[in-house]
């Protein structure tokens, strides 16, 4: 990890544009939740032309399906979930303003694409820590699709949401270049 | 003859649902400990030690390590002269799941129809049940909840006899490989070898229920756990896929006879949280 960067959002061109592959960030701010149900939804309204339950210009999606939040706490374990189930619908969101993704696993070459064309970033989020995610999320509210359950798109109030920089704007993937460093030929 | 009432099966299964979930096994944390000492990617080490930490915290906060609290594979080993009263032996088994997955705060992560509805469950049932009768007059029941990223990129390949033990770790370590970060590595490698198609995959699996400090009673299959694993760390993988030393915890292997004409190669991956927790009446 080549530096620690405290972002805010909604992201604008500036912060995306000082981030690289394997940068740590400690994310604040309002994010949204969405994962494959959730997915198919937003992008069939964008077909459609018609508006998104939120303003997803400059925001982060965070790939998750939450645990019920136990007695007392915001939310439950929240970790990351794959994020390649998407891919078939990233590059449509970012092409109305979605500026950040989080979640975990390689994206397939038209989102790394459709990153660099609208100057995009992915952040993965470590998979499997969910208590740790869990402990950066002050809040949450269900906003939309709450016949999803799990899958429903809610409003998560993240404070210092520690991530790393997995796709830059650049066109840099820490998941080729990580292998590439490690790889022993046998 | 002893009788049980399944009733008794309920609460005993609603527990096992819920530690599986918060308290990982020492076997688990050992590994990681253990390759986090060997690893050398500086990312690969920062990764390791929060997965240490979040184990820590589920089980201080009582909450699921992981947010994905799978899908509930129970295996039963039943003693042939158990007698069951009382009701329906599997239905008790799910309402154990039922009641563990809810008083738990554990997901529901089921849809009914698989393919063209896909509307959650809402109790995480019906649970996946494999039975096997035994000897004796106890119940061994075991719950191992299996998250959905790494059971995707899990596989069965029918290989020939031709394809010999090379042929079969090619494919083992090239499963691995394709599979790259999406399975939440590190991960535990189960393979099934023999049997037939379906058996294969259930052998995989039971594969994974082996504490990962006992290596294959047998030292010509020992041996191959030991290279496969070798080959897998070399992939260059590493902890989430980010690179490093780091990318599976073990390897597991179960085989069984098959027929002359087959060769049955089954992977079932399985991410760190190798979780599964038993229990015998």
């Amino acid at each position: 990890m080549t530096k620690t960067i405290k972002l805010q959002t909604p992201l604008t061109d500036e912060d995306v544009s000082k981030l690289s592959i394997g940068d740590k960030v400690l994310i604040s701010g309002t994010i949204y939740t969405g994962r494959d149900a959730a997915h198919k939804r937003l992008v069939e309204l964008v077909e459609a032309g018609k508006e998104l339950p939120f303003d997803i210009k400059g925001q982060i999606i965070y790939y998750v399906g939450p645990a019920p939040a136990p007695p007392g706490k915001p939310i439950g374990s929240a970790g990351p979930t794959t994020s390649y189930r998407m891919d078939p619908y990233a590059p449509a969101l970012m092409d109305v303003g979605l500026k950040g993704m989080i979640g975990k696993g390689p994206r397939n070459q038209a989102v790394i694409d459709s990153m660099k064309k609208n100057q995009a970033v992915y952040f993965a989020a470590i998979g499997g820590a969910a208590v740790v995610v869990a402990k950066a999320i002050t809040a949450a509210k269900v906003i939309a699709y709450e016949d999803l359950g799990t899958e429903a798109i809610r409003e998560l109030k993240v404070k210092n949401f520690p991530c790393i920089v997995a796709n830059d704007i650049y066109g840099n993937d820490i998941y080729q270049e990580g292998v590439k460093k490690y790889k022993i030929e046998t | 003859m002893r009788e049980i009432n399944v009733k008794e099966i309920i609460p005993i299964v609603r527990k096992l649902c819920i530690d599986a979930n918060y308290y990982i096994g020492k076997d688990v944390l050992d590994k990681i400990k253990e390759f986090y000492e060997k690893e050398e990617s500086p990312t690969a080490k920062e990764v390791l030690s929060i997965l240490l930490e979040n184990y820590e915290l589920a089980a201080n906060e009582k909450m699921p390590s992981c947010q994905d609290t799978g899908v509930a594979v129970v295996f039963i080993e039943l003693g042939q002269d158990v007698h069951l009263v009382g009701g329906n032996f599997y239905e008790a088994i799910n309402e154990g799941v039922r009641q563990g997955y809810k008083d738990g705060y554990l997901r529901k992560s089921l849809v009914d129809d698989p393919i063209i509805d896909r509307v959650n469950t809402k109790d995480n049932t019906p649970a996946l049940i494999y039975t096997d009768i035994v000897p004796g007059e106890k119940i061994k029941i075991t719950v191992a909840p299996k998250g959905g990223g790494s059971e995707n990129m899990s596989e069965v390949k029918m290989m020939k006899a031709a394809d010999g033990i090379e042929g079969v770790i090619d494919f083992v370590v090239d499963r691995v490989r394709r599979s790259g970060g999406n399975p939440c590595p590190p991960i535990v490698v189960g393979v099934g070898l023999g049997g037939n198609f379906e058996q294969s995959a259930l052998l995989a699996k039971k594969a994974l229920l082996r504490p990962l400090n006992e290596s294959h009673p047998e030292d010509k299959w020992a041996k191959v756990e030991e290279e496969i694993l070798e080959k897998v760390n070399k992939l260059g993988i590493g902890p989430q896929g980010f690179g490093g030393r780091t990318t599976a915890l073990g390897v597991t292997i179960l085989h069984k006879p098959c027929h002359i004409a087959s060769m049955p190669v089954a992977v079932n991956i399985q991410c760190h949280a190798a979780r599964h927790k038993s229990a015998v009446i």
